[in-house]
């Protein structure tokens, strides 16, 4: 009776690090950031199997050229360090969000978002990953990472990202 | 109440007259290079509240006819009338008109009854003809002037250009606040005019994207985006509030547009990645597919008729537009220039096909014949984007997103219309950032 209480304690615990870990990213995109330097303490890594874990270890974040929804060699090798990262965290789910920058219709960027999260789906089941494992979504062009019109900002909001959603099954 | 169908018989005298003698027209087919100048006097009231209301519905009234681009309505200052001896029952002294150059005359009267409505009456004048028009009147509650004055307006409108007037209606559209990487989108209706807001949904947990509305009923369409998981297309009657989700997919559902009949939704589905067009029986909830393509199809519309559906597709390499027949068969390409087109809308007078075409990084909106000639661009920003009808076919609103600044601000939408000759360029104000306009059809 105590020990299970403890687990589901200890299932809690882990569950608010991760939420907090998952807000305190947030929309940023820079994947080295996360290391804790708080007073007194020296630098914490990420709790292992978590987001920030996925973010620092094998990147959450794949790019795509205007218009296009095949994965580019950087976009592969991002994707083959999921994979594996994945493997050692059997019991994690993702979710996958294909993104668009803002020279589209809002429409086909839907559309377009759908198969960059697909490319991204298929190519870590081509690398082993249970595709019962992983959601897709699209949010076309309605959640950029960079709100200005520039070329870097609509580079960066044409993306298919990896986020946890859950760490048991 | 005699004269109230006096009135009414002459409207009807008119209505059958004009046809054959109308002497002030305006084709508006035609780019109006010269908006007709016309007079509108505040519509006279027997006391002070009816005085009131008169002004008041004069103001809107002015306001259409000036938005509409086909009318110059001249400065009340300048009239030089005598307003003791004007009314709805009397006959103008025309020189008075002339003198300022109107062509056209508009006189009013508002009647407040015992039940508490009022009696709105109308007649508008060939000022260098010296005769009637024609004339109207209605009753309605005073606290309906707003919608009475559109409906004086679409009356002008018609005798004026033989077509049915778009005063008389609304726009369900988009309402944006906040930053742009978290925008919230919440589904808000107004008059055609931008006049009477109001939110329909309020502290969703989704963003809401593509309203149109249901060419037969008080009914919408739109887009739900989730957090985590795929978007879906839900309907909302606006008379209840009630909201339903179109059925439970796998995959995310989009793009929809309501049948002209008003009993089936058309919009696209995902399935592994690819989109594809579907039908939905609204009343059996079958879904029917009509495109298998890997290529990416979407934003279907269909003609007026319900023959035929337009919609995007890359399946040439690029975004353009296709047509196809209700059944999916008969699909062939319609558009062939540089760039993108994009978001296909039939006119409600199936003649013209409204697009979104994207060119060297700029964006317009244009039209184009459902054979795919007489392609002409109407307007043109950083980002035009999702046109809509007028119910007479001869606007379209759509909506314009800036770009944002380097500090990352500004980039908000907001809505517009143009008439289809590319004139008339005019932006329609909302309460706060604003996109993805659907016109109603005219209110009932």
């Amino acid at each position: 009776m105590s020990t299970k209480f403890l687990k589901i304690a200890g299932a809690v615990a882990s569950l608010a690090l991760i939420s907090a870990c998952a807000s305190s990213t947030g929309p940023d995109i820079d994947t080295t950031a996360g290391a804790d330097t708080g007073a007194g303490s020296g630098p914490v890594g990420a709790v292992p199997g978590s987001q920030e874990d996925l973010e620092q270890s094998a990147g959450h974040r794949v790019f795509f050229a205007y218009n296009q929804y095949t994965l580019t060699p950087q976009a592969q090798a991002t994707l083959s360090r999921q994979a594996a990262w994945l493997k050692e965290y059997p019991e994690t789910r993702i979710v996958l969000a294909g993104n668009c920058d803002e020279r589209g219709t809002r429409e086909y960027n839907l559309a377009l978002g759908a198969r960059r999260a697909e490319a991204a789906r298929a190519y870590l089941s081509s690398l082993g990953v249970d595709s019962s494992r992983i959601t897709t979504v699209s949010y076309g062009k309605e959640r950029p990472l960079d709100p200005r019109s520039t070329e870097e900002a609509w580079s960066l909001n044409r993306n298919a990202t990896t986020t946890i959603s859950s760490v048991g099954s | 109440m005699k004269r109230f169908f006096a009135i009414l018989l002459t409207a009807m005298a008119a209505a059958f007259a004009s046809a054959a003698q109308a002497r002030v027209t305006i084709d508006i087919t035609q780019g109006n290079v010269d908006p007709m100048p016309i007079a509108v006097p505040n519509f006279i009231g027997g006391d002070d509240n009816a005085s009131a209301l008169g002004r008041d519905i004069t103001g809107v009234l002015m306001s259409n006819l000036d938005r509409s681009g086909l009318f110059q309505v001249i400065d009340q200052r300048a009239y030089i009338y005598n307003r003791e001896e004007f009314g709805v029952n009397t006959r103008p002294r025309f020189a008075d008109w002339r003198i300022i150059n109107a062509q056209v005359l508009v006189a009013g009267e508002i009647e407040e009854l015992p039940d508490g409505r009022m009696q709105v009456s109308t007649r508008v004048w060939d000022v260098y003809a010296n005769e009637q028009l024609g004339a109207v009147a209605f009753k309605t509650p005073a606290d309906n002037w707003r919608r009475a004055a559109h409906k004086v307006a679409d009356f002008v409108y018609k005798t004026l250009t033989g077509e049915e007037g778009y005063f008389d209606t609304r726009v369900v559209f988009v309402h944006e606040t906040d930053d742009k990487q978290n925008r919230t989108k919440r589904l808000m209706i107004m008059d055609q005019d931008g006049a009477n807001p109001v939110p329909l949904t309020d502290g969703l947990n989704y963003q809401v994207l593509t309203p149109r509305f249901s060419p037969t009923q008080q009914q919408i369409t739109y887009m739900a985006l989730f957090q985590n998981r795929p978007g879906q297309v839900y309907l909302f009657n606006i008379e209840t509030g009630e909201q339903e989700q179109l059925g439970t997919f796998r995959g995310m559902t989009f793009a929809p547009r309501f049948s002209p009949d008003g009993t089936k939704v058309i919009m696209s589905m995902e399935r592994n990645g690819n989109s594809d067009v579907f039908k939905m029986d609204l009343a059996t909830r079958r879904l029917t597919r009509l495109t298998d393509n890997p290529s990416i199809d979407t934003s279907p519309t269909m003609s007026p008729d319900g023959r035929r559906i337009a919609f995007t597709s890359d399946r040439g390499g690029s975004q353009q537009i296709y047509t196809m027949n209700a059944d999916g068969g008969g699909q062939k390409r319609i558009t062939f220039g540089d760039g993108f087109y994009q978001t296909p809308v039939w006119s409600p007078r199936g003649d013209l096909i409204a697009f979104t075409r994207q060119y060297k990084g700029r964006f317009y909106i244009g039209v184009i014949r459902p054979d795919g000639t007489g392609e002409r661009l109407l307007t043109e920003s950083f980002l035009d984007e999702g046109p809509t009808w007028s119910p007479n076919g001869r606007v379209i609103m759509f909506y314009r997103q800036t770009p944002t600044r380097r500090d990352g601000s500004g980039g908000d939408a907001s809505l517009w219309s143009v008439d289809l000759t590319g004139r008339n360029l005019r932006r329609i104000r909302t309460p706060a950032g604003a996109s993805d306009p659907a016109w109603s059809p005219l209110l009932p």
